[in-house]
């Protein structure tokens, strides 16, 4: 059976329209992971003697931040780990036992490189702490238990995913824990450390974390178990429709018309929903370059990165997957009585709006002075000049449709935001990036800035004939993409 | 009004659709019928350039279609479910329909005033989305969106399909009305020879991409029909 769901899977990859772009976009997530592998190998043999030369207690000060290690694990996986995705409906009626579809949907997940990820960090340090003399059994049920504990994540995420109160619940203790940490109210390292330096001092208590790893497996077991059903688990929740005008919108005409869709579009289903919700998250961003709370980020270049981040988190999260968003009715968008600039235009326009919206959101920066502001002004002018309509030529090329219902069933992909769309951003940001630094370095910071201004402003100026090209693309493109949309059905 | 002139289509080398030619008048209210495979929806989807010919090209009043857009302010069709927009509640569906086709508000509520008995109340002021009303209440919604603002090119794939026998019979009377109008252009594709027959003046017979029949809806249209499709010879005269 496990031999027949892997082939449908495999089946479904190769298959599916998107293939070549999948395969593009496999090989820089085989690249990216190799380097986290990479960095956590160094990191696993490493920070034993790096702590040791800080004079810190080794082991300790792992044990002390390991909670913090693991509730990163968690939002890491919230935000990137892919759920379990299974065309479930189909197998229903087949003679295939419900437990075999939950055990296959579930065991998919243990496969997942989240979770081995960390064996690369915990490995190495593990061996090292044998080496330096620790006791060999203590050191082995520690490994077990925080081990145990990464599993344990990956179910909570799951629920998580699955169940918006405990997403609060969870959301809600951690940002207590980190506030109180951060004002020094309480500092819950404290606490945690010594709990795990029992695991190694006491190995008998590895039995907790196995057992709550056990709870949780059994949780989303049983959750899944119950809600194989056509109108639990697998139905999309019907919401109480109200009937909305939003008739301020009528003086722009048929762009007015399109934006109200666009706005019914982001209300109305959870994963725009989520878009918009992490485009707002964007914001604080930049919170890390200009405070300094991250080293790495202290270089002048990454200002401009971080204005970039900070107005286009719409543009990246939303824009960049336009058409997309429409795909679920494109043949109708393309058949009715709507020229292709129209359509264009109005998601030029609500990404334009959405960036100065979040310019102005972001005035907040200016408490770090007005060149930090700054650069967020240049970023926006960049990113509404030139990333705009980049994201708008690349998204003729991106056919990957999006079921805006599908993450409604439990079953279903419920990320807005993956690792995939990282990566289409990145280009976005290297190149206005190497403009400053050229300006930077030629001369002065505001020469920098002044370049990638330019640049911005002079993406605008050829608005007319960018569209023109875009327009094009779109045409050609169009039979493509009506076919690759249609394959999700 | 529409001309296909020289019009295939093939996946592969496998050819779905092969119409040397054909002339579709102003006012006719054309029906296409044909065996699944047989190439209908195909030909509606080339009709409104939603897949590519192989080869010739089809002209609606002189444009032709897969180079200009012009041809869309007065087509209107209704093929299947992507034609939806699933968050939307009937209403907002039927208003964003009609701006683009230059309704306001006021002129769709007055037209679906028309539709009352057509939506056996299932439809309006129901506070759901579209993606939740059943398929043959979404299909209803589908059919009148297409209808909305005069479109002069009516393409309508398998309207019958999925919906109640009282809403059937209703529907054939909104098509026969708008078939009586001169300017309107109907095209109608269906399993259902009974209904194609009485709502259409012409009715072509696709089979496997070719045309096999082309025939003025008369008294013996029928009885031809359910020869052809029966395999039996026709003994029409």
């Amino acid at each position: 059976m496990l031999k027949k769901f892997i082939t449908l899977e495999w089946k479904s990859f190769k298959r599916s329209a998107s293939f070549k772009a999948n395969m593009v976009l496999k090989v820089f997530m085989v690249l990216g992971a190799l380097y986290f592998i990479a960095m956590f190998l160094l990191l696993g043999f490493g920070s034993y003697f790096i702590l040791e030369k800080f004079e810190l207690e080794p082991f300790p000060t792992v044990n002390r931040f390991l909670i913090y290690y693991l509730i990163l694990d968690l939002i890491i996986r919230f935000f990137l780990q892919k759920m379990p995705v299974m065309n479930v409906r189909q197998l229903l009626t087949l003679p295939i036992f419900k437990k075999t579809i939950v055990r296959y949907t579930l065991g998919k997940t243990i496969m997942s490189y989240f979770n081995w990820l960390h064996l690369f960090f915990l490995l190495p340090f593990s061996v090292v702490l044998i080496q330096q003399g620790f006791d060999v059994v203590g050191v082995l049920a520690w490994f077990c238990s925080v081990f145990a504990l990464i599993f344990f994540n990956n179910f909570i995420n799951i629920l998580i995913n699955n169940r918006d109160w405990l997403l609060y619940t969870i959301g809600g203790i951690l940002i207590t824990t980190v506030g109180l940490h951060y004002y020094e109210v309480i500092d819950p390292t404290l606490y945690t450390g010594p709990v795990f330096q029992t695991l190694y001092s006491q190995p008998y208590s590895m039995l907790l974390p196995l057992l709550m790893l056990a709870v949780a497996m059994w949780l989303t077991y049983r959750f899944f178990f119950n809600h194989l059903y056509l109108d639990s688990g697998l139905s999309i929740k019907q919401q109480d429709a109200t009937t909305e005008q939003l008739t301020w919108l009528d003086r722009f005409g048929l762009m007015g018309t399109f934006l109200k869709n666009d706005i019914k579009l982001l209300r109305r289903n959870k994963r725009s929903k989520t878009t918009l919700f992490i485009s707002v998250l964007f914001i604080f961003y930049g919170l890390l370059f200009f405070t300094g709370a991250v080293e790495a980020y202290e270089g002048p270049v990454w200002r401009i990165f971080a204005g970039l981040f900070v107005t286009g988190g719409f543009l990246f999260t939303f824009g960049q997957f336009v058409p997309s968003w429409d795909s679920a009715y494109y043949p109708l968008m393309m058949s009715q009585n709507i020229r292709y600039r129209d359509y264009l235009n109005s998601k030029w326009w609500l990404m334009v709006v959405a960036t100065t919206v979040t310019t102005l959101l972001s005035s907040f920066y200016l408490y770090f002075g007005w060149e930090v502001y700054l650069a967020i002004i240049v970023g926006a002018i960049y990113n509404v000049g030139v990333n705009a309509h980049v994201v708008l030529w690349a998204g003729a090329y991106v056919k990957t449709p999006i079921d805006l219902t599908q993450n409604k069933n439990v079953f279903g992909d419920k990320q807005a935001f993956n690792i995939k769309s990282m990566l289409l951003a990145l280009p976005k940001l290297l190149l206005p990036m190497i403009f400053y630094a050229i300006g930077h370095y030629a001369h002065s910071p505001e020469a920098g800035y002044l370049i990638v201004a330019l640049t911005g402003v002079l993406g605008f100026a050829f608005k007319e004939k960018v569209f023109s090209i875009i327009e094009n693309i779109y045409k050609t493109e169009k039979y493509k993409t009506i076919a690759a949309y249609s394959e999700s059905k | 009004m529409i001309h296909v002139e020289n019009l295939s289509k093939a996946y592969g080398t496998t050819k779905v659709l092969d119409i040397p030619e054909l002339e579709i008048p102003k006012g006719q209210s054309f029906g296409l019928v044909g065996n699944n495979g047989a190439g209908k929806t195909t030909f509606f989807s080339l009709l409104l350039d939603l897949i590519q010919s192989t080869t010739g090209h089809i002209s609606s009043n002189g444009i032709q279609i897969s180079s200009s857009e012009e041809w869309k302010p007065y087509t209107s069709a209704f093929i299947d479910e992507t034609f939806l927009i699933g968050y939307l509640t009937p209403e907002e569906y039927f208003y964003f329909i009609g701006e683009l086709r230059g309704w306001n508000k006021a002129d769709v509520d007055q037209f679906l005033e028309g539709f009352t008995d057509f939506f056996n109340d299932e439809i309006l002021n129901k506070r759901k989305y579209l993606r939740d009303l059943s398929k043959g209440n979404s299909k209803k919604v589908g059919i009148v969106g297409a209808l909305i603002g005069n479109p002069e090119v009516i393409i309508l794939d398998e309207p019958f399909a999925n919906l109640d026998p009282t809403t059937q019979i209703r529907l054939k009377r909104i098509l026969k009305a708008l078939a009586d109008k001169p300017e309107v252009t109907i095209l109608v594709s269906s399993h259902d020879l009974q209904h194609t027959v009485e709502v259409s003046n012409r009715i072509v017979v696709l089979e496997k991409g070719l045309v096999v029949k082309d025939l003025q809806t008369n008294t013996e249209t029928m009885k031809e029909l359910e020869a052809f499709f029966s395999g039996e010879p026709a003994d029409v005269e």
